[in-house]
């Protein structure tokens, strides 16, 4: 398998305090990796140098080859990337259609816009809100919206930074099948989260942040019966 | 038929109905008709007023589509007012030269622009701090031009006159067969209403478009819509060229208009106007930033007919009552009650 994105040697530090601490990460392609962790681990910080919203110390982030790891995020999204951060920014006085016609008129001409936003509507079930403003939408259904927003710039590695907070398990549960659907499409995933059934359910390949620096990874099945892991992290969320 | 205005309707837009656009044509048959039943000297000060809506309309582009608060737009007019002051005098402009002269007064106000908005956005100067730079430019620009009294203060034969301000230019003239046209009166009238009819709907059928998707994107959520691939910095700057242009070309025209500038335009007082009239009408709306700043224009030179104090007291009133009880704008204010009453004009939630 080759890298779709690949981290080395990566520092990040504000004034004295050290966030990350010589971080390896490499996405293959065509997987779903899950990037867990305490809180306070570095995990979004990780997610902020890999998208480009930081600059790291010290380190580089190559994306398909290339070294991307002082290319703004607006940059990195036009090679390929697509990204949805922790907090659920969705264009809120913007009716949902439109929110998804500003993504999706970045890739596609006029004229097939509006068959790919009907598409897109469908597969979020937004279809009876269209016309709404999104942020009239609940949290989960914004939380939808802004995945298809990511969705819509058909990018080859998607990123989400804890894609199911505040979710309901059942709305959890949809979402993890979205992701496994389109990576039986070939897209390539990273996910921060939190929730260990959802990582369970969807995760191929976990790595694990502890303290700034890769406490453990390999396949999921391998993470979960971890003894070390479980200590610093599922002891206290499991069955969360 | 409405879909044959293409992008002139749309979701930025209030106002794309049957209904709006027959109302539209009334209005506008009613201001060519205008000048058929006033004197001469009505008609000219209604030229006046329609200068001034180009300023406006630049700002609402800026700040109610974009979300950027330039207090600068009267920086600019007052820019392009001495640029064509500058320009014409030394041409001694006559014929299409003037139009030339009023052409490139708005280019080297949209170059200052250029460079001032570069620093600014690049430098990531946002939010209130755009605000403060911009106002901070205009005072600095007043300041600079009231001490210029002196003899020394002169581009070739063109003198600035500190506070006394800078007269002499020639007014617009159109090229004409046999001999030119000058734009005064009814003639200035129908020249500048074509002129601000162009612009506006320029701007509707840009803010409708691909790129005024992108413009309330970068309003709503800046972050957001970089991360959707968006170059967010050249939007930026590319609108902040365009609303002070349109600024730009007000005071040009203006200057033109009047045959006269002074540091005044650049002062606190006017340079708090268009923040009034956009703010007033409803600055995320084309078509009420330019109903509003008429109406408010008009009012207020009746009122400046009495006292010229209270005139501008009033105006800071009216700001205040906006932004505590209206502040999505009057004319906004009210159109989004017609709807919601008649249910008759066709509005953003309305139209795909």
């Amino acid at each position: 398998m080759t890298a779709m994105l690949e981290v080395r040697g990566l520092h990040k530090h504000f004034g004295g305090l050290n966030v990350l601490a010589d971080v390896d990460l490499v996405i293959d392609t065509g997987e779903i990796h899950c990037l867990i962790g305490p809180n306070g681990a570095g995990k979004s910080t990780l997610f902020k140098v890999m998208v480009g919203t930081y600059e790291p110390s010290a380190g580089t982030v190559r994306f398909l080859g290339a070294d991307v790891t002082l290319r703004k995020p607006f940059e990195r999204v036009r090679r390929g990337m697509s990204i949805k951060m922790q907090v659920p920014s969705v264009f809120r006085e913007l009716p949902v259609l439109q929110n998804l016609v500003i993504a999706l008129q970045q890739r596609l001409p006029k004229a097939g816009i509006d068959a790919e936003a009907e598409r897109l509507l469908t597969l979020l079930e937004l279809g009876a809100q269209a016309r709404q403003a999104a942020g009239k939408l609940s949290h989960g259904q914004q939380q939808w919206l802004e995945i298809g927003m990511a969705l819509a710039l058909q990018p080859k590695l998607l990123l989400l930074d804890e894609p199911t907070a505040g979710m309901s398990p059942e709305e959890t549960f949809r979402t993890g099948e979205l992701i496994q659907r389109l990576n039986g499409e070939g897209m390539t995933v990273l996910v921060v989260e939190h929730d260990m059934t959802f990582i369970r359910q969807i995760a191929q390949k976990v790595t694990v942040l502890h303290f700034g620096k890769v406490f453990a990874q390999g396949p999921v099945e391998a993470i979960v019966r971890d003894p070390r892991v479980a200590e610093i992290y599922l002891g206290k969320t499991h069955g969360h | 038929m409405l879909q044959l205005l293409g992008n002139l309707n749309g979701p930025q837009t209030i106002g794309n109905g049957r209904a709006f656009w027959i109302g539209f044509a009334v209005v506008l048959a009613l201001a060519i008709a205008y000048p058929l039943g006033f004197d001469p000297y009505d008609v000219g000060n209604a030229a006046y007023f329609l200068i001034w809506i180009f300023a406006a309309l630049g700002l609402s582009l800026m700040w109610g589509y974009t979300g950027i608060l330039s207090f600068g737009q009267m920086a600019f007019f007052g820019i392009a007012g001495y640029g064509y002051g500058v320009i014409s005098i030394n041409l001694s402009a006559t014929g299409g030269m003037t139009l030339l002269a009023l052409a490139a007064a708005v280019a080297v106000a949209a170059l200052f622009a250029a460079v001032l908005g570069y620093f600014m956005i690049y430098g990531r100067v946002g939010g209130v701090f755009f605000g403060i730079v911009t106002f901070a430019t205009t005072l600095a620009l007043a300041a600079f031009m009231g001490q210029t009294a002196g003899p020394e203060w002169a581009i070739g034969r063109a003198r600035f006159n500190g506070y006394n301000g800078m007269g002499g230019m020639p007014p617009l003239e159109l090229p004409w067969f046999g001999e030119p046209v000058l734009l005064e009166g009814t003639v200035l009238y129908y020249s500048i209403l074509a002129l601000l009819l162009v612009v506006y709907l320029g701007l509707r059928w840009l803010v409708n478009g691909r790129f005024g998707n992108v413009l309330v994107a970068i309003r709503e959520d800046p972050l957001r819509a970089e991360l959707l691939g968006y170059d967010i910095r050249k939007y930026q700057l590319a609108v902040f060229v365009l609303g002070s242009s349109l600024a730009a070309l007000s005071g040009g025209l203006y200057t033109a208009w009047g045959q006269f500038i002074t540091p005044a335009v650049m002062g606190l007082p006017s340079a708090a106007m268009p923040i009034i009239w956009v703010a007033f009408s409803g600055r995320a709306d084309l078509t009420a930033t330019l109903v509003g700043t008429f109406v408010l224009l008009l009012s207020f030179q009746a009122l400046t007919v009495y006292s010229q104090q209270y005139a501008l007291i009033l105006m800071g009133a009216l700001l205040l009552i906006t932004v505590l009880f209206v502040p999505s704008g009057f004319v906004s204010g009210i159109s989004q009650w017609l709807r919601r009453s008649h249910g008759g004009i066709r509005t953003r939630e309305s139209l795909s």
